[in-house]
């Protein structure tokens, strides 16, 4: 089962568009952290990491196992937990590749950014379902974080 | 007991159990124990040839195993091993 509604705190999703806008013409990449309260998603906190693709990064992104590892460890010393990864599109519109579609995860929330003229745009959330389809999550900013 | 870490995407297929210990010897032994326990795994971490799926990867200690004996690679009782979910992707 996906969940289907997601909150964001305007902290995080500002993180991930100065990083989105910082990063262009490339593709930016990071983890999120937050908790589930009643099956609802809530994103309490964005941390950029490098993106170590070799090659083209205005168009493809790679996190390191090692920069995985510590996101691991960077949940426990939080306390909170480990929900998605967030990347940029830059030039693009905010919805998964195929690529984004096939290397995904169950249970993680994919963020989405589009960077249009250096500047960010549409920002979605995308999970797979038990098909290993990407269904979107409902986004808002959280009023309460 | 060797003990795997399970990373958080993996987690609901193991009722939210961050490790898993086992009798194993090898990394492959180690795994296939903890399919065997938690079938719901299976399909995230195999192909269907039954090969590990070339994005998942798995480090003993802080080494891939690829630069050791793959699947092969002897565990002991004080080895950590690591499922670390392949994280990339970018636009068409």
């Amino acid at each position: 089962m996906t969940t289907e509604s997601i909150e964001i705190s305007a902290i995080a999703e500002r993180v991930i568009r100065e990083d989105a806008e910082v990063a262009y013409p490339d593709e930016c990449c990071g983890f999120v952290y937050g908790k589930i309260q009643d099956s609802k998603r809530l994103i309490q906190k964005a941390i950029p990491v490098l993106n170590s693709k070799e090659g083209d990064k205005k168009r493809r992104f790679e996190i390191s196992a090692l920069e995985y590892m510590r996101a691991e460890q960077n949940a426990l010393d939080l306390g909170l937990d480990l929900l998605g990864v967030y990347h940029s599109h830059p030039e693009h519109p905010a919805q998964p590749s195929e690529h984004d579609r096939v290397q995904a995860m169950p249970f993680f929330s994919y963020l989405i950014v589009s960077v249009k003229s250096a500047k960010s745009a549409e920002l979605n959330s995308f999970q797979l379902n038990d098909d290993r389809q990407f269904k979107q999550e409902i986004l808002q900013q959280s009023l309460n974080v | 007991m060797a003990r795997l870490i399970i990373p958080s995407p993996l987690r609901k297929f193991t009722g939210d159990q961050a490790s898993f210990e086992s009798t194993g010897s090898t990394v492959n032994e180690v795994i296939q124990q903890l399919v065997e326990q938690h079938a719901g795994l299976k399909p995230h971490l195999f192909d269907q040839e039954g090969k590990l799926r070339s994005f998942v990867r798995v480090y003993v200690g802080d080494e891939d195993i690829h630069s050791l004996q793959k699947e092969d690679t002897p565990v002991a009782t004080e080895t950590v091993i690591s499922i670390i979910p392949a994280i990339a992707g970018g636009k068409d």
